[in-house]
């Protein structure tokens, strides 16, 4: 044993010392005393669950809006600055939605679409998460490529549109190819910021345990991730969305199906502006109804459990 | 297996040492108390020891399967309840292990630190001095002999802090562990260590050591007379930087 010799001259205690120090070495008590006092604290210093009923105000208010815009709407046009054809009104868009739902065309269009942004989105998923993850926990990789990435993600997916179209001719094809290079970079960026907002520590916690690579990454870095990683699923659904509907208003025909970009499309070529609203309207409300349902939830659960929701505006 | 530190130093890039020639071995078994002012490298020697960071000189010997670590925040991963974490530790120490038996490990773990029943509870819903517990149970689920502690009760009001205290004392008679405990609190330091080594500042170095014996642990009195002297050697230290 390294000997210090400074250690022994402090070993022997003076026993003359001034009073004023005199601290109780533990704590008194017996035992269950004790186990009651942590109890007590326990309880006082944790969380109780506070549940809530539905929230009327989180309805209500979102419907009141929507309510004042479609009145604002109906009032400007009762004004008729403009011809009808060309602004019409709330009424007019409703009948020909009721009409084109009779016709089937509305049902068509929507599950169309829907069905290639859902598909596209996934594959997008399974194709961007692993490349993000490698991209985030190696670094080399990460500065020869995250330029790159970021610079797609910035680069509007409609730009692909034409090449897609020389390569894969009028088929689903082009379409998907669009979605996947507006969607893929987005969710390959989400997860990378995602990582680097992981506070250091758990990295250190992660070692300290015993993680290897592969663990330090699926089971600390990606569910440490995961809200930026969400952000980054939701925006990469917001391209897919858009890079889909651009890429269904070019291309048209073939053995595309028609969608809600074609039903636009549609309406444009037959100047009528009933049909380009209605179909805006759809866009729209899908858009609107795949955050009120899937993102809106799954976030709301993922802050609510890591204790992330208290005094957000949500 | 003691723990052995031989004139071990460590600087960061080309600034002054942070450790210099730091001498200490640390019977198996034996709970140990570093003290030091804020800064004086007691952390660094700690990640030394923990093999988070490596020494620029000097050699040491710890267990060579490595040493449980607890932070002074919890760092308690959040998307995982109390349990969660627990097991997650058991899972990533010995990967043979069954789900059913880290199961059973994590309960008996979780009722070691009096929190059989909060085991389904996320880290947010839990109190600090609660975490602080969780986070124990996570490193003796390590199951390591060597315990390193860097001021883990230090962000905790005093009333937990004590009850923390009497905790950990309990379970290190029970466990038999080795404890490195961190601390920049005398009384921390007299209330629990065997030994109290003092750490100077820039470079950090061991300069002093005392035993605490029984006396001390059963006689409020001696045990203030010595927190005194070692207060005052503490403050003779940090008033050396004063010029």
């Amino acid at each position: 044993m390294p000997s210090n010799p400074i250690t022994t001259e402090e070993r022997t205690l003076p026993v003359t010392e001034s009073k004023e120090h005199i601290t109780s070495p533990s704590l008194k008590g017996n035992a269950s005393e004790l186990r009651d006092l942590e109890a007590g604290l326990d309880n006082l210093q944790s969380d109780t669950g506070r549940k809530a009923g539905i929230e009327w105000k989180r309805v209500l208010l979102p419907v009141a809006a929507l309510v004042v815009l479609i009145l604002a709407w109906q009032f400007y046009v009762s004004l008729e600055f403009k011809r009808r054809d060309l602004v019409p009104g709330p009424l007019d868009v409703l009948t020909q939605f009721v009409t084109m739902w009779g016709e089937g065309k509305v049902q068509e269009a929507v599950w169309t679409s829907l069905q290639r942004g859902v598909i596209g989105f996934l594959i997008s998923v399974v194709i961007a998460t692993p490349v993000g993850l490698i991209l985030a926990q190696v670094a080399p990789l990460r500065r020869a490529f995250g330029p790159l990435i970021s610079g797609l993600q910035v680069l509007p997916s409609v730009a692909w549109v034409p090449a897609a179209i020389i390569w894969f001719g009028l088929t689903d094809a082009t379409v998907y190819f669009v979605v996947f290079m507006g969607a893929i970079p987005s969710i390959i960026n989400g997860l990378i910021s995602g990582v680097d907002q992981i506070p250091p520590q758990y990295r250190s916690v992660g070692t300290v345990l015993g993680a290897n690579r592969l663990q330090m990454a699926l089971q600390i870095v990606l569910p440490a991730a995961l809200p930026g990683y969400i952000g980054g699923l939701k925006q990469g659904w917001a391209f897919s969305w858009r890079s889909l509907m651009a890429a269904e208003i070019i291309a048209v025909g073939g053995t595309i199906g028609f969608g809600l970009g074609s039903l636009l499309d549609q309406g444009r070529l037959l100047s009528d502006m009933t049909i380009v609203m209605s179909a805006i309207l759809l866009i729209l409300f899908v858009g609107i109804l795949i955050e009120l349902l899937v993102f809106g939830p799954i976030e709301k659960r993922l802050l609510q459990r890591r204790g992330l929701l208290a005094g957000s505006s949500r | 297996m003691p723990v052995v530190l031989e004139n071990l130093g460590k600087r960061f890039g080309d600034g002054a040492p942070v450790l210099d020639d730091v001498n200490a071995t640390i019977a198996q078994g034996e709970f140990v108390a570093l003290l030091g002012a804020s800064g004086c490298g007691k952390s660094t020697l700690l990640n030394i020891m923990a093999g988070l960071e490596k020494p620029t000189s000097g050699a040491l010997e710890v267990p060579s399967d490595g040493a449980a670590f607890m932070f002074q925040d919890a760092s308690l991963f959040p998307w995982l309840t109390a349990r969660g974490n627990i097991e997650l530790a058991l899972q990533l120490a010995d990967k043979t292990s069954t789900k059913a038996g880290r199961r059973e490990r994590a309960s008996e773990l979780l009722e070691l630190v009096h929190l059989g029943g909060a085991g389904d509870k996320r880290p947010h819903e839990l109190s600090g001095g609660m975490r602080q517990r969780v986070a124990l149970a996570r490193s003796l689920a390590q199951d390591r002999q060597l315990l390193l502690m860097d001021e883990p009760f230090a962000a905790l009001d005093a009333i937990t802090r004590d009850l923390l205290h009497d905790e950990l004392e309990r379970i290190w008679k029970e466990t038999g562990r080795t404890i490195v405990f961190v601390t920049h609190n005398v009384r921390e330091a007299v209330r629990l260590g065997q030994r109290v080594l003092l750490l100077s500042s820039r470079p950090g170095r061991v300069v002093a050591e005392w035993e605490v014996t029984e006396e001390h642990r059963t006689d409020a009195g001696r045990a203030g007379e010595l927190t005194g002297v070692i207060t005052r050697r503490l403050r003779e230290e940090i008033r050396r930087h004063a010029k």
